[in-house]
């Protein structure tokens, strides 16, 4: 029988209390235990050690993690997956000429499976540039199709950067961090541990000090983007890194940059940095 | 036709007599419910696919009304019963009049 006395419980249970509801990290409710496996074959990376440049986190986890099951079993089936109905469309635009010269994305580069593992290295400098995927496609639209360059996050940027991304499915996050993109990789670092907007919230105070916990209704993950361009179900449409950037900088009332930005860009390949080891996931789908 | 509707299904390629399946639907249409406003307060016009059939060798295995509140993308999960080898047809019936339509065939082993 247990004779501890009263008071002696009484104060254990009040400092434990209080360590519940002061805790700060990722003690209470992490990632969970489940193992991503697309369409029965496909293992993917969801949990891996923290590259070495990560002095907060030990271990990284993929934003599937922390979903419910529910919005867990989409990604793992393409039939159930939504995304993929804007990945077939984005084959259709591949195949469809566009502008002055005549052009569509196949008459270079056929099929689009040239592009595995493009996805990994991005963005990635060139010419002294910072570029992304989205960069990288209007290049093309404006310079050797003769098109007009799409817009950032609409429907057909974003499809097609989804089934560009979705190429290097499965393989490992390997951005470049030093060289070139060294002034690039500290600019992006530096917006992520800078609080910013009324309610004084940096990137790192809720994705490294608070993955894990619930921020009012939503299950904090560490803002990885291994899975962008990500199907999320609250707008049921592709949904860029810039805009999922601009939506968190919202929330957290500051004016946010605009898509495309150069600070935009750097906080990009920052925070694919920070993911490096974990598989490319695009395209995700999360709520 | 209503633009970018693409019929999909999922249906396992054999199954053992009498077996119940898991079968998945999927047809990318927008359902504009005929609710929405555009941006000069017209009405957008309804247009939704407003039937779904499912038939196994001439037999109906699901019949669905839908309506406009169902979403973008109607996707519909359900089971059959495959007593033998066969063909699956399913149908939708779009509120412009068009018909879209997929097949499966299904070995019995």
């Amino acid at each position: 029988m247990n004779m501890k006395p009263i008071a002696q419980t009484r104060a254990s249970a009040l400092a434990f209390a209080a360590a519940l509801a002061f805790a700060a990290g990722p003690a209470v409710a992490g990632a969970d235990d489940d193992q991503l496996i697309i369409n029965e074959e496909l293992e993917i990376v969801t949990e891996t050690a923290a590259p070495a440049h990560l002095d907060g986190v030990d271990v990284i986890y993929s934003g599937w993690r922390f979903r419910s099951d529910e919005t867990q079993s989409l990604q793992m089936d393409d039939f159930d997956n939504p995304a993929m109905v804007f990945v077939d469309q984005a084959l259709e635009l591949w195949e469809t000429v566009d502008g002055s010269e005549g052009k569509a994305c196949a008459s270079c580069h056929e099929d689009v499976a040239a592009f595995k593992g493009l996805k990994t290295s991005l963005p990635r400098v060139e010419n002294g540039e910072l570029v992304t995927l989205t960069d990288l496609v209007n290049e093309c639209r404006t310079e050797r199709m003769g098109a007009e360059a799409w817009k950032y996050s609409g429907g057909q940027m974003s499809a097609m950067t989804a089934l560009i991304a979705h190429q290097s499915r499965g393989m490992a996050m390997n951005v470049s961090i030093d060289g070139d993109a060294a002034p690039f990789w500290e600019l992006g670092k530096e917006l992520y541990y800078t609080r910013v907007g009324q309610l004084q919230l940096a990137c790192a105070n809720c994705h490294e000090d608070n993955y894990g916990n619930m921020i009012r209704a939503d299950h904090l993950s560490q803002g990885q983007i291994n899975g962008f361009p990500t199907y999320r179900l609250k707008n049921a449409k592709i949904n860029t890194v810039h805009g999922r950037f601009k939506g968190c900088m919202s929330n957290i009332r500051a004016v946010p940059f605009a898509e495309g930005s150069p600070e935009f860009e750097a906080l990009e390949l920052y925070v694919a940095s920070r993911g490096q080891g974990l598989s490319v996931e695009s395209p995700a789908v999360r709520n | 036709m209503a633009s970018g509707v693409k019929p999909r299904v999922k249906v396992p390629k054999s199954a053992s007599a009498g077996e119940t399946i898991t079968i998945k639907t999927l047809i990318s249409h927008t359902m504009e419910s005929g609710q929405r406003k555009d941006s000069d307060g017209n009405v957008i016009p309804r247009s939704i696919i407003n039937r779904f059939v499912a038939s196994f060798n001439g037999e109906t295995v699901i019949d669905v009304k839908m309506e406009p509140a169902i979403s973008t993308n109607p996707f519909f999960e359900f089971e059959a019963k495959v007593p033998e080898a066969g063909e699956f047809v399913f149908t939708w019936y779009d509120d412009d009049g068009d018909v879209y339509e997929a097949k499966k065939s299904i070995a019995v082993n």
